[in-house]
């Protein structure tokens, strides 16, 4: 399984490319290509999102369902989809938990 | 300091408008990636994990309160808050927005300081013993001619194209605080017998996935030839310096693959040529750089001996922190102070807004207004009165950068590692907070005495495992984290390449594995006064072998 990921233009922000939705800034909520078909198709859109200058760093990264949440299967992947380790108070992590204490 | 003259006001204003430019246009859309990315690199801009980072030159590591406020200034309305000084006494913000960083260097640009060949295959940042132009055991000031060689190569047409990154190192004691053996170029600034200065030149130095140690081509170069002998070694490494293969690149491969001899007397040709020429050092111009580095003037605090030994007797803490943190000075009523970003659990080398202004002021009150940034990823203030020792230690003790320990096992390199890098295949800092926790009682660390941790997350080596005492490399292995241990490496003035123990660490052993290596230390060593890097080199990995590997070990 994998996801399409890349690095916002302008702020350089981490995002995960969502069916309907275009780019995100969070794993959670990105598009699962399944199968070869799908991967080739996230691919596409990359490519035409870097060409329109919206995004760098594309890549299509592997992941896993874990309990239904996506986990990446490298620790890069997984650092980048967080934030930092040693700043839980940084990054994305720390928006999440905002998020889910609002 | 030195102080931009107008021809150096007037190309770095004009950079930042070339590269305003460069980011509208690459922001509307009419500049492809392509093209961007080299202009940014030029620029100090990358692109890491969870943004851009932005790397700033801090020439030989010299900084006044003024830019130092900078830079807390910018961290706190520009970045997060913070800070990361780097092994090559630069500093890195780690979440700039790339619509921000135009701005940013015009801030820059205001207090003399710019990101300019910080990236790319270009002449680095020249770097210089922390303790330039206070240090007792110096022969002379080194900076003077780390800045000739900026001045020289900024934006060098020639040498803006090389094969690979070049670094240089400056140092103006026989006790190198700058590893110059590590650097593709290392000076030795000394006196020769008829008390003439010139350098000692060493070339090939350098870390990553190659470590070689530099060698020495050069006793005494006089040092009005300074620029037509690195013209001369930049000459001959820019025409056969491999390009067909990065990592191949570095001009430490050139002198392994032609022979130390046979490429000195390649740059002794050319040197020949150039030597009499427009390179040559008018002593005019050498004097003027000099007098920007003019020492300040010290009054004579003959006070601090005894108010300092009080002080010292009764209150251990402080007691410690001197012992440690302090460092002899020129002038003996004075002390160099390593401000340590090392506090116990720390992420070594960064620092808060808030610690940064606070260290400017306090440089600036009692500190001749001056800061240097250390290759270990500490703050000095080169001087400070003994009489003052106290009450600079007390403000540190507020902004929690009181840590005493200078060169102990918790004064721990690290680069950023997976947190932040790219580059990275495994995380530096958490390793090294992890290192820092264990070892955290004062009194334990200064029996273990004198020990350089190092940790590197990649072959890159930005961590200079290859001459820590302890080397810690992150490597990733099937999808996870491991890290191998380097013993016996230094960077000063008999720098050795540690040599790899055995097997590696999961991040879960790794700290017990440090341990162990620290007691076997502990065990064998003939007294206090054996140095760690001393035992080792008596001692060879065996114990070292034995006491990770046991069984395994005798097995191999």
């Amino acid at each position: 399984m994998k996801v399409l990921t890349a690095n916002r233009l302008v702020d350089g922000e981490a995002v995960w490319h969502a069916a309907g939705r275009g780019w995100i800034e969070t794993l959670e909520g990105a598009e699962l290509a399944r199968d070869k078909a799908a991967e080739e198709r996230l691919a596409e859109i990359g490519k035409a999102s870097y060409l329109r200058d919206e995004v760098v760093d594309v890549d299509l990264i592997d992941v896993d369902l874990v309990d239904g949440r996506i986990v990446p299967t490298r620790l890069r992947e997984r650092i980048r989809a967080a934030g930092p380790s040693i700043h839980p108070e940084l990054g994305k992590q720390a928006r999440l938990a905002a998020a889910r204490t609002a | 300091m030195y102080r931009y003259d107008e021809f150096d006001h007037a190309f770095v204003t004009a950079r930042v408008a070339q590269f305003r430019d460069q980011v509208e246009r690459r922001l509307a859309g009419e500049l492809a990636e392509d093209a961007f990315k080299p202009l940014r690199l030029m620029n100090g801009v990358y692109l890491q994990l969870h943004a851009y980072m932005l790397r700033i030159a801090i020439p030989y590591g010299t900084l006044s309160s003024r830019q130092l406020r900078k830079l807390a200034h910018i961290a706190r309305v520009y970045d997060k808050g913070y800070g990361h000084f780097t092994t090559r006494q630069n500093l890195q913000f780690h979440w700039p927005a790339l619509k921000d960083i135009p701005d940013i260097l015009g801030e820059l640009a205001s207090v003399e300081m710019h990101a300019i060949q910080t990236s790319g295959n270009c002449i680095r940042n020249v770097t210089a013993d922390h303790f330039a132009g206070a240090a007792a055991d110096e022969v002379a000031d080194p900076r003077p001619y780390a800045e000739i060689l900026r001045q020289w190569s900024t934006v060098h047409p020639e040498f803006s194209f090389l094969p690979r990154k070049f670094k240089i190192a400056v140092t103006g004691a026989e006790r190198d605080r700058a590893a110059i053996q590590t650097h593709d170029i290392g000076l030795h600034l000394k006196k020769n017998d008829a008390g003439e200065l010139g350098f000692a030149v060493y070339v090939g130095g350098g870390q990553g996935r190659t470590p070689m140690v530099a060698k020495k081509i050069r006793d005494f170069l006089p040092q009005e030839d300074l620029l037509s002998y690195t013209t001369a070694i930049l000459r001959v490494y820019n025409l056969h310096g491999r390009r067909d293969n990065k990592y191949k690149a570095r001009i430490k491969i050139l002198v392994h693959e032609t022979g130390t001899e046979e490429l000195t007397s390649w740059i002794e040709k050319e040197f020949a040529e150039l030597k009499d020429g427009e390179l040559k050092l008018p002593q005019a111009d050498v004097d003027a750089i000099h007098r920007y580095f003019a020492p300040p003037t010290l009054p004579e605090r003959p006070i601090g001996w005894s108010a300092l030994a009080a002080a010292r007797k009764a209150d251990a803490a402080f007691d410690a922190w001197v012992r440690r943190n302090t460092f002899a000075h020129r002038h003996p009523d004075y002390a160099c102070v390593t401000i340590s970003l090392k506090g116990i659990g720390e992420v070594p080398g960064d620092a808060s807004h808030a610690q940064m202004d606070a260290v400017a002021d306090l440089a600036e009150r009692l500190a001749f207004d001056e800061i240097r940034v250390s290759h270990e990823q500490n703050l000095i203030l080169p001087h400070v009165a003994r009489a003052d020792l106290r009450a600079v230690y007390d403000r540190l003790v507020e902004i929690r950068l009181a840590t005493p320990n200078a060169g102990l096992v918790t004064d721990i390199i690290a680069c950023p590692g997976l947190d932040y890098c790219a580059l990275a295949n495994a995380r530096s800092i958490p390793v090294a907070q992890e290192i820092s926790q264990r070892f955290a009682d004062q009194a334990r660390q200064e029996e273990i005495g004198d020990l350089k941790i190092k940790i590197s997350g990649c072959i890159n080596a930005c961590g200079h495992h290859h001459v820590g005492h302890i080397g810690i490399l992150g490597v990733e292995k099937k999808g996870a984290e491991l890290y191998q241990i380097t013993l016996g490496g230094s960077g000063d003035e008999h720098t050795t390449i540690g040599e790899i123990v055995g097997r590696g660490f999961g991040p879960d052993e790794i700290t017990d594995a440090i341990e162990k290596v620290v007691d076997t230390y502990l065990a064998h060593r003939s007294g206090r006064e054996e140095t760690f890097l001393a035992a080792y080199r008596r001692l060879g990995p065996a114990p070292f072998k034995e006491a990770l590997y046991g069984s395994e070990a005798r097995a191999a």
